[in-house]
């Protein structure tokens, strides 16, 4: 009985359309062991501080990074941060990073965009309108802006982004609620009596939420880019913070060693710099195969 | 005959930014029971708008703005007629899918890709047969051996009860927002969904079992207009508009379907409204046709006497303009275009293209009479038969 469930059939072709993709399977396995590094982080590398987990440990104030060694694996950056508990606490940033903005802002833009879609006319044009006001303004100078009136932070920096990040996923679940408002099973739960809110919860927003849910998936790793960016010019995370944007920051006096020596310190900025990469990497591959897995058109071929 | 549905001096416009469109003017039929009444005519010329004020779901920004919508819901006693026009929206939407019901022409924005076949269909029994269901849940429990548990089988009998006195009950709505005693209906579900499986089974649809539980991508497009043709057979229809059901469908498919059709009309429907443009449909399925042009009725007539004795000019026309098989001359068209409702042409609406004009035709619009046994046209010169 449970086996023939229709809901769970299509969710097992859904799996095996998605675990067919080489890319795929790449980007899942990356993202695995990010969670499995997040998960075990109090194990990974222990806390010198138990309340204050996020601080890396530090010895010492030397700016210039240490190669790695018996008591740090992956060496030191500026100010002797241990890399290796970075990468493992920034882990846990990232994913709050990524997955914080972009679930505060699906929420967000999926009901703007489906309020603005279904219902049409004047509501439509009002909030449209606003969503351009919003995009008209630059992407970074508008987070920036944001975040000097908030003040600095990394909460704050979740919530800048997520407040500027909403506009897009508006006009993409604007733009597909506009072909499903006016089909004829629509029409009948209206005939029906039904209430908006539910018809909007039943037909409209499990039909046209796909599009969204793949750039939202997408956008996890570029968020990640924009947080670190914001590290990196001193506006995100405090000094000492676990964060992979700002442990790139710390390293930028030291991309390129002494004369004679340029390779000196590839440790401080390559290991930060790659997991980093690693992270957005395998959050696109997951994009691109989720949409080639919910895309109907794509999707039977 | 008893008749099932009578549509008198029906106006119907559309106000639009160019103006207002006067989709319906003083539309009149009468649709027999027991009988098919087929309405033909070119695109535009309000052959569906006449089919969505019958159901009163002509959509924004058209408004029905006259007339009488005479609906005889027991067509076997002689019974007063129901103004629906006249009738709340809560009336018709308990009407709609129930007594009239209608297949759509496109399967596709019709069934909601996110549900399962068997879902959808018996979704309209649970809306407008709970009574009834729960009835039959009740008799089902009371036969011993149910294989339930005997005191759950006494508490779920109860509850079914209350459902088949009154399916709207406060104590079932509240009971579907707790969380466990939510699932109380599920046997009225299961029950539904047989009824599902039994109708689009004499659909002549293969494995109805599991078809029910496919979704509508899964189906081809002749089976999803099945599947449609289901939903709207649930609750045994009096009345059935088919609304170009079979248009874009390829010719086997749609010669099943019409004749499927017309095996349901002998055992479980009165009477069928078949809205089409297709005239080899109209020769195969009706006993009455109306042929509309530009918004009026102009020729009512039975079936054979529309084909073998056309009196409206427009009628013949568009006879003519049908290929036949061993046709040797150049097929006919007619000349010009249908005129814009906006503005219609001052008289007969059809005048300006039509080769029997006089000057009257111009001046008043002619009267709609009766030109032999059942047969009534609108024309000041029509053809002699």
């Amino acid at each position: 009985m449970l086996n023939n469930h229709p809901k769970l059939k299509e969710l097992k072709f859904t799996a095996s359309r998605i675990f067919k993709d080489p890319s795929a399977i790449i980007g899942f396995s990356l993202i695995a062991v990010f969670i499995v590094i997040a998960i075990g982080a109090p194990y990974f590398a222990p806390p010198k501080w138990e309340s204050r987990p996020y601080i890396m440990p530090h010895k010492g104030f030397s700016r210039m990074p240490e190669p790695p060694s018996k008591e740090h694996i992956l060496g030191t950056t500026s100010g002797q941060y241990d890399i290796y508990y970075g990468i493992i606490w920034g882990t846990r940033t990232a994913f709050r990073v990524g997955l914080v903005v972009v679930g505060f802002s699906l929420v967000i833009g999926v009901a703007v965009g489906t309020i603005a879609g279904y219902f049409g006319g004047i509501v439509d044009e009002i909030i449209m309108r606003l969503v351009d006001v919003v995009l008209a303004l630059p992407y970074l100078v508008l987070v920036m802006a944001f975040i000097v009136a908030l003040g600095k932070g990394l909460d704050n920096v979740i919530l800048a982004i997520a407040v500027i990040q909403w506009r897009n996923y508006a006009r993409v679940m604007r733009a597909s609620i506009l072909t499903l408002r006016d089909l004829d099973y629509v029409h009948a739960s209206k005939l029906m009596g039904i209430s908006h809110l539910k018809i909007m919860l039943t037909h409209i927003i499990p039909n046209g939420i796909f599009p969204v849910l793949v750039i939202g998936f997408m956008d996890i790793g570029s968020i990640v880019i924009t947080a670190s960016f914001l590290s990196f010019l001193g506006l995100g995370a405090p000094l000492g913070y676990a964060d992979w944007g700002q442990m790139v920051a710390m390293a930028r006096d030291h991309i390129i060693g002494p004369p004679g020596n340029p390779m000196q310190y590839w440790h401080a900025i390559l290991i930060p710099g790659g997991v980093m990469i690693l992270f957005v990497l395998a959050w696109n591959l997951i994009g691109d195969a989720l949409r080639d897995a919910f895309d109907p058109k794509v999707r039977r071929t | 005959m008893a008749k099932v549905i009578e549509i008198k001096d029906v106006n119907t416009n559309f106000y639009t930014y160019e103006g207002i469109i006067k989709a319906l003017d003083s539309v009149s039929l009468t649709i027999d029971h027991g009988s098919t009444f087929g309405l033909v005519g070119e695109s535009g010329c309000g052959k569906s708008v006449t089919a969505r004020s019958i159901m009163r779901i002509v959509q924004e920004p058209g408004k029905i703005e006259s007339g009488k919508i005479l609906f005889y819901p027991d067509p076997n006693k002689n019974g007063e007629g129901v103004d629906l026009l006249q009738k709340p929206e809560s009336y018709m939407r308990d009407l709609r899918g129930d007594k009239i019901s209608m297949i759509f022409q496109e399967p596709n924005s019709a069934l909601n890709p996110i549900f399962t076949i068997g879902f959808q269909i018996s979704e309209s029994l649970l809306f407008h047969r709970k009574k009834e269901l729960c009835q039959s849940v009740v008799d089902d429990l009371g036969k011993t051996g149910n294989g339930l548990f005997i005191p759950l089988s006494a508490l779920l009998k109860k509850i079914y009860e209350i459902g088949a006195r009154n399916p709207e009950a406060l104590l079932l709505g509240l009971f579907s927002r707790i969380p466990i005693l939510k699932r109380w209906d599920r046997l009225l579900k299961k029950k539904a969904l047989n009824r599902s499986i039994e109708l689009i089974d004499d659909l002549g649809i293969p494995n109805p079992q599991e078809v029910v539980k496919l979704y509508p991508h899964n189906l081809s497009g002749g089976m999803k207009q099945r599947v449609v043709i289901a939903i709207a057979l649930a609750c045994h229809p009096v009345l059935l508009i088919a609304d170009e059901a079979t248009s874009n469908l390829d010719v086997t498919i749609q010669a099943q379907i019409l004749n499927l059709l017309k095996e349901l009309k002998k055992k479980e429907i009165s009477s069928v409204l078949l809205i089409t443009h297709d005239l080899g449909v109209v020769a195969h399925t009706c006993d009455r046709v109306g042929v509309m042009y530009a918004g009026q009725l102009c020729e009512v007539a039975d079936v054979r006497d529309i084909f073998e004795n056309p009196r409206h000019p427009y009628t013949s026309a568009l006879l003519g303009s049908v290929p036949k098989l061993l046709q040797k001359k150049t097929l006919q068209s007619i000349e010009g275009n249908v005129p814009n409702l906006v503005n219609p042409p001052e008289g007969c609406r059809f005048h300006p293209r039509c080769q029997y004009k006089t000057d009257i035709c111009s001046e008043k619009a002619p009267p709609m009479e009766e030109v032999g046994t059942n047969h009534s046209v609108a024309c000041y010169h029509h053809l002699s038969g």
